[in-house]
Formats: C-alpha cells, sequence, structure tokens
C-alpha cells in the first residue's frame, strides 16, 4: 500500500501545557544563555576600571540607570535560579528525589530560594 | 534540529461543529483534531458537543460515541478500554494520557483532544509508531543469557531481585512520556526517548539477563540516553504511574559506577 508522503506533524509546543517542572528546565537553559551574554557587561565594567577615572565614572553613571539596574538585578536573580537548579541537577544524578508528588513543591523551593538569595545580596550593597 | 513552528502542511484550520441534540441539558465540548489523508487539505479541529446525559464517564466513552452516533469518519485506536493495552494514547487537554482511564469529570469545560505530540499522523488521531517501535526493538527487549540454563527448572530470581523490576514491568508502551518529551520532539531520529529508556532499565535491572555490559555499551552514545535532561514531562505525564526520568537516572549511574570499577 501506498503512503501518503505528505503527513502532516501533530502540535506540540502549540498544544503541550508543560508541567512547573518542564518550564523550570527551560528556564535554565535560557538563563544559562543569557547569563553567558551578561558576561559581556561584566568586562565591560572591568576594562571601564582600566581605563582610569573618567571612563569609570562613565561606567557608574550607566549602572545607575534604573532599567540597567533593574537588568542587573535580573541578572542576579538568573544567576541564583541557575545555581539552585544545577543543585537540583547534582541532587538528580545521584539518582534520588524523583518522586513524582514533590517535583512541583521542590520547582517552588528553587524559585523561591534563588529570590531570597538575590535579596540578601541586596542587603550587602 | 528544533523546529518550534509547524510546517505548512500541518498548520490547524477550522473545522465543522455537530450541535447537540435539541432538547441535550447536560452539554459538554470536544474539540478533536482531524486530518483526513485524502483531502489534500490542512488539519482542522472538528467540534463535537455532545449529550452527557448519554454518555459514559471517561473520554474514551465520548469519542466512541461521536464515532458511533455523530461521525462515523473519526479515526482512532482503542482496545482494552482499562489502560493496559496501551492503544488509546493521546494529548488530552494539553497533556499525554490514556483516553479509557481519564474521566471526563476530570476536566473542566471543554475538551481539547489532540494526538500525541510532534508525530506523524497517519489520520485523525492515529500517530505512525513505526520509528518508536523501531527504537523498541533496537534495545533488545528479552533476555539475553551467556550460561546454559539449569537443567531442572527454569532461571529462577530472588523476591528481592524480582521486587526490582516493580515500576518498570508496567509499561504498556503507550509513548505517552516519549512524546511529551521535548528532547525526543527534537532529536526522535537519535534519542531513544524515555519509554524506551524506562525499557532499557528493566532489562538492566533484571538480575536474570547477563548481557548488561553490551546493554551499556549500545546505549552509552551522546544522543541515544544523553539527550535526556531531566525535564520531567515524562515522568508527569506518565498514565501509568511510571517514572521514566528515574530509569533513566539509575542508567547514567551504571555507566559511571562501571567507569568508576
Amino acid at each position: 500500500m501506498a503512503t501518503n508522503t505528505n503527513r502532516p506533524i501533530s502540535p506540540h509546543l502549540q498544544v503541550y501545557k508543560l508541567p512547573v517542572t518542564g518550564v523550570i528546565s527551560i528556564t535554565h537553559r535560557m538563563t544559562g544563555v543569557l547569563l553567558s551574554a551578561g558576561l559581556i557587561f561584566f568586562v565591560y565594567i572591568i576594562s571601564s576600571l582600566v581605563g582610569g577615572a573618567s571612563s569609570y565614572a562613565a561606567m557608574q553613571a550607566l549602572m545607575s540607570l534604573w532599567l540597567i539596574k533593574l537588568i542587573y538585578w535580573g541578572f542576579i536573580y538568573a544567576l541564583f535560579f541557575h545555581l539552585c537548579h544545577g543543585v537540583r541537577h547534582l541532587i538528580w544524578d545521584t539518582g534520588k528525589s524523583f518522586d513524582r508528588d514533590t517535583l512541583s513543591r521542590y520547582a517552588i523551593i528553587e524559585l523561591s530560594a534563588s529570590l531570597v538569595l538575590t535579596l540578601i545580596t541586596l542587603l550587602f550593597v | 534540529m528544533a523546529e518550534f513552528t509547524l510546517p505548512k502542511n500541518s498548520v490547524l484550520t477550522e473545522g465543522k461543529t455537530f450541535k447537540a441534540p435539541e432538547g441535550a441539558k447536560n452539554i459538554r465540548r470536544f474539540e478533536v483534531y482531524r486530518w483526513d489523508p485524502d483531502s489534500g487539505e490542512n488539519p482542522r479541529i472538528d467540534n463535537y458537543e455532545l449529550d452527557m446525559d448519554h454518555c459514559g464517564p471517561m473520554v474514551l466513552d465520548a469519542i466512541l460515541k461521536i464515532k458511533n452516533e455523530i461521525d462515523s469518519t473519526l479515526t482512532f485506536r482503542r482496545s482494552c478500554r482499562e489502560g493496559v493495552c496501551g492503544s488509546c494514547s493521546m494529548n488530552i487537554n494539553g497533556k499525554n494520557t490514556l483516553a479509557c482511564t481519564k474521566a471526563i469529570d476530570s476536566y473542566p469545560g471543554a475538551i481539547k483532544i489532540f494526538p500525541l505530540p510532534h508525530m506523524q499522523v497517519v489520520k485523525d488521531l492515529v500517530p505512525d509508531m513505526t520509528h518508536f517501535y523501531a527504537q523498541y526493538a533496537s534495545i533488545k527487549p528479552w533476555i539475553e543469557t551467556q550460561t546454559p540454563a539449569p537443567a531442572d527448572s527454569e532461571r529462577l530470581q530472588s523476591k528481592e531481585d524480582r521486587a526490582k523490576l516493580d515500576g518498570l514491568y508496567e509499561c504498556v508502551m503507550c509513548a505517552c512520556c516519549s512524546t511529551s518529551c521535548p528532547s525526543y520532539w527534537w532529536n526522535s531520529e537519535r534519542y531513544l526517548g524515555p519509554a524506551v529508556l524506562l525499557q532499557a532499565y528493566r532489562w538492566l535491572a533484571d538480575s536474570r539477563d547477563e548481557n548488561t555490559g553490551e546493554r551499556l555499551d549500545e546505549l552509552e552514545d551522546p544522543f541515544k540516553l544523553y539527550r535526556c535532561h531531566t525535564i520531567m514531562n515524562c515522568t508527569d505525564t506518565c498514565p501509568k504511574g511510571l517514572n521514566p526520568a528515574l530509569a533513566i537516572a539509575e542508567t547514567k549511574k551504571l555507566m559511571v559506577q562501571r567507569k568508576l570499577g
């Protein structure tokens, strides 16, 4: 029997409702990419130190814009979230903590822990 | 490679609506994915309004009612109607499950029914499982031995060793987990996917199997096993309550353990 070669692909991302763990997983990857891109900022800050007093002042002026500050703190939250989910992966790698009922609870713990860590950082600045 | 949008021939269109019969009081709307290979048209969503006062409790009952009473062209797989054959796996309201064991009342409002995600569609709710079954065959899902069988008995197993197969042998190969996995969506040609990997571990965990080394050799591959990124959709969606992610983690542990000697 001839097979139809024009078979459609069934909908996937369009219809699938990702569970919290799935959302966390893709967020982990996206924060990884964004954090790498954010390193350019880091290089900029360090190179402004080397550039002397005027370039340092320019960098400080830029960094105190509220929008930049918001991105900056977003960066720190993303860093802590990436760290927390990384720890989660280490626990998973030992073959533990796969219990179905606890999966979303741990996801919430990760998100709150990274928020708490960000707030603690805020206290020290 | 990952393609996040649907190809042109797979984009959905609006289909027909079949109204509930006059006088029906308890109406539920079912939005069902349809694709007719002979029409040359794109897939569409047909809407069926059912009188729930004359319908069984499970989603499969509703689908059967549609086929028997409203639209006999609706095509789907089903057999046992009690969750042991794994035929009626489909995507219901955004999650993969068996239509026969899922109660209609566990959902609020309209019920959206799609084939298993990111699969080639043969017709309506029937996906092409050829590749999935070929992957299953590739892990040699049977016992392999080196030693001769005992002369006067079967190959016996202690109760403890038998217990190691609990949570693995119950798998009915419905493919709900594999087709819920984004890694499998993007890499199914090389990544084995949660269902087949759970089956692979079922034989690694079997005390009577004597080919563990070769089985691990076969799995030690950047794609076959290690495309699992612990997204956990598989465990979340399994209609039998099994844990494919755990089976994969145990397999990865075996890989490390044998490296460490």
